[in-house]
């Protein structure tokens, strides 16, 4: 991939290596040491990074994705200077602020003034500064009226508020962002997202870590992807979660082998997905659009109607609907081994704008309990510009006009 | 090859450098420094009724009680104004004892801070040694109402309690970084050093002075103690504020160039802190 880039770097990593040691038995008393001494340098080492090279331009929102034990913390608080890196170089242009944890340092028995000045001492800003601008962090807090209480009387919104008000206060020109951040209640990560998007328009650097594919495609300009410490994609969000959801297939497939899946086993789902109105594979969707959700079943052995359910789920683990076959389409016929078959449904996508896991439950006949196999494996994004704030959006068709007489205007009849 | 050459012509900005004892910014060092020692310092008694007072109020009680228990009830000397030499001697070990004790676990104690967010990593033992600096002050204020009450007058001389509380602070401070850096890999060091302080607070001759020991025909242990830093500190200040009488540090050993010694120590145990903690420093994160 050729780049000219428009504008400087903010950060460049060069060849970066990190290996931690870990010792095969924790050695942390003298007695230990001296009664095994050979013992004291059996170590484990655990490469955690391998030789990752990648540039982030000044301005760039960019997306640092993979599975748990990647290395994208790890590479994150390399970045931070939390961590050395063994090999390898990092550059930075400009203040660097990290959001891994929020409000650390932060003392309960100590009032709002004190922590906030050492917090904000810590995240870079000089004492004179960080008293300077108390007041402004207060006030995005939204605490005025709590200043004189000690943090252990704040409820853990108020907490996280004043926290995080302290956090955008620095004005660094990149942000280093850890998925963790985003822990808080729905309006709270809303609001984060908000401040984070507020920051990519002003043209701050982004550096945001997490696991979340959808987080990634809706606010990154690129990302890329870390698996084993490897970085094995970088690129356009849509492209890196493409190849995501591969590792994250071929995690499952493993894990099936394992024999850890739902069900029976009869049966197994072995691909599902979502198409558009064109027919065309997508991991998102336009809100109001007419859609098509596809599964093909193989069947291992005999399995006499088998039933299929596909629930969409919200972030709340909430099922907003359901499609099954279990009302209107119970019989399909008994289905031997080796056979396929194609399930499609097509809807109007009224969910509102957002993330949702589809959810697909294939069941004996009955009840829909009696599980075969359950696929859960690629999120599915909503897009769209008309959200009512409901769970879902319905295109309703409205009639505006004066009452005729006949209609009952208030009273008992 | 091309790369390198590249990247040495097109400016990349500043290098991320990993933690260590001292990034860089001395200034940064010292302010977050204080924030620390200060809240944690306002922590001690805030939220009981009397607040600040107590800061006071609590070693002027507790000395109180030593003063009638050594000078009255159970004489241990009869030296001049020996409460008050008395007293000055538990205030520096009190100092050296918190400042100290505290460190060995301070590293610990921010485990959440080292692992969280980039600072300089020595900030940490030293707003310990700040924090027990403060207390030093006030106990030092509350001693010298003793003073005043045992007849003593202030005069120029006592200035020269100044340079030796430096010392005596470079000592601590020198032990608090290696004991904080130490305690990371070597959970033995904190009985260790508890047991450790128990027996320095005989061996530095605070209960029973450098005269009393002396005067039992024990001149050359007397001498030897007196090797130990924190023992000569202490008869160096009661000669200071106390009376004459009380010999100075190097009448103590047997001569002024004997007082190398306990200065050598100093000096040694504070390059020794330094070296051991910038070493460890860059792993903190990564060992707790």
């Amino acid at each position: 991939m050729k780049e000219t880039p428009a504008r400087a770097a903010a950060v460049t990593v060069e060849h970066v290596s990190k290996r931690f040691r870990t010792p095969e038995e924790a050695t942390h008393t003298l007695k230990e040491r001296v009664l095994h001494p050979l013992h004291g340098r059996g170590h484990r080492e655990f490469q955690a990074l391998r030789d990752i090279s990648f540039s982030v331009r000044e301005g760039e929102f960019f997306g640092i994705v993979g599975r748990n034990g990647s290395g994208k913390s790890t590479l994150l608080k390399c970045l931070a200077g939390i961590y050395g890196v063994d090999a390898g170089r990092m550059y930075k242009r400009g203040r660097m602020s990290t959001f891994i944890e929020l409000g650390v340092g932060f003392n309960p028995d100590l009032a709002a003034w004190d922590n906030v000045v050492l917090n904000g001492i810590m995240m870079g800003l000089t004492p004179a500064e960080a008293k300077a601008r108390y007041r402004r962090i207060i006030e995005f807090a939204e605490l005025e009226d709590f200043q004189e209480l000690k943090l252990k009387n704040y409820s853990s919104g108020m907490h996280v508020r004043l926290a995080f008000s302290v956090a955008v206060q620095v004005d660094a020109d990149i942000l280093l962002i850890d998925e963790v951040l985003a822990v808080g209640d729905a309006a709270f990560q809303q609001k984060c997202f908000d401040v984070f998007n507020r920051m990519r328009d002003e043209g701050k650097t982004i550096l945001f870590v997490t696991h979340d594919m959808g987080a990634i495609v809706r606010y990154c300009h690129r990302a890329m992807l870390l698996e084993h410490g490897d970085m094995v994609a970088i690129g356009s969000p849509q492209d890196v979660g493409d190849r995501y959801l591969e590792l994250n297939f071929t995690a499952q497939e493993q894990m099936h082998a394992e024999g850890e899946r739902a069900g029976d086993g009869k049966a197994r789902i072995i691909d599902a997905w979502l198409a558009d109105s064109g027919g065309e594979r997508q991991t998102q969707a336009l809100q109001g659009e007419r859609c098509t959700y596809h599964a093909i079943v193989e069947f291992y052995e005999t399995v006499a109607n088998p039933s299929l359910t596909v629930a969409f789920r919200n972030d709340h683990g909430e099922n907003v609907f359901i499609l099954t076959t279990i009302i209107e389409h119970d019989r399909t016929g008994t289905h031997q081994a080796g056979e396929r078959l194609h399930y499609a449904v097509s809807f109007d996508n009224i969910l509102g704008p957002g993330r949702y896991e589809p959810l697909l439950n294939l069941a004996h006949r009955g009840s829909g309990h009696d599980l075969i196999d359950r696929w859960e494996r690629q999120s599915l994004v909503v897009r769209g510009s008309a959200a009512t704030g409901g769970v879902v959006d319905v295109e309703g068709a409205w009639t505006i006009d004066q009452p005729t007489t006949d209609h009952p205007v208030g009273g008992a009849v | 090859m091309a790369a390198d050459s590249a990247a040495q012509t097109v400016d990349l900005g500043e290098q991320i450098k990993g933690p260590s004892a001292l990034s860089g910014d001395l200034r940064r060092s010292i302010q977050l420094t204080i924030a620390i020692a200060r809240n944690d310092f306002k922590l001690r008694f805030f939220g009981s009724a009397l607040g600040y007072f107590w800061q006071l109020m609590r070693p002027m009680m507790l000395f109180g009680v030593l003063y009638l228990m050594f000078t009255v009830i159970f004489p241990l000397s009869d030296l001049p104004a020996f409460g008050v030499a008395l007293l000055l001697g538990i205030v520096l070990y009190t100092f050296f004892a918190e400042a100290t004790g505290t460190a060995v676990t301070c590293v610990m104690a921010r485990e959440n801070m080292v692992r969280k967010i980039h600072f300089p990593r020595i900030v940490i033992p030293m707003a310990v040694v700040l924090t027990a600096c403060f207390n030093l002050a006030l106990n030092l204020v509350v001693v010298f109402i003793f003073a005043m009450t045992a007849g003593l007058r202030p005069h120029w001389g006592w200035l020269e309690l100044v340079p030796l509380l430096a010392i005596l602070l470079v000592f601590a401070a020198g032990i608090a970084m290696l004991l904080s850096a130490l305690y990371v890999r070597y959970r033995d060091v904190q009985p260790i050093w508890d047991v450790f302080l128990q027996v320095l607070f005989y061996g530095s001759l605070i209960l029973i002075p450098y005269e009393t020991v002396v005067s039992k025909d024990y001149e050359q242990i007397a001498q030897i103690l007196m090797a130990n830093p924190l023992a000569a500190a202490v008869e160096e200040a009661r000669h200071i504020i106390v009376d004459p009488s009380y010999v100075t540090a190097a009448d103590a050993l047997g001569g002024a160039v004997w007082l190398l010694i306990p200065l050598a120590i100093v000096a040694s145990t504070f390059v020794l802190g330094v070296r051991v903690f910038q070493r460890e420093a860059p792993r903190i994160a990564e060992e707790l």
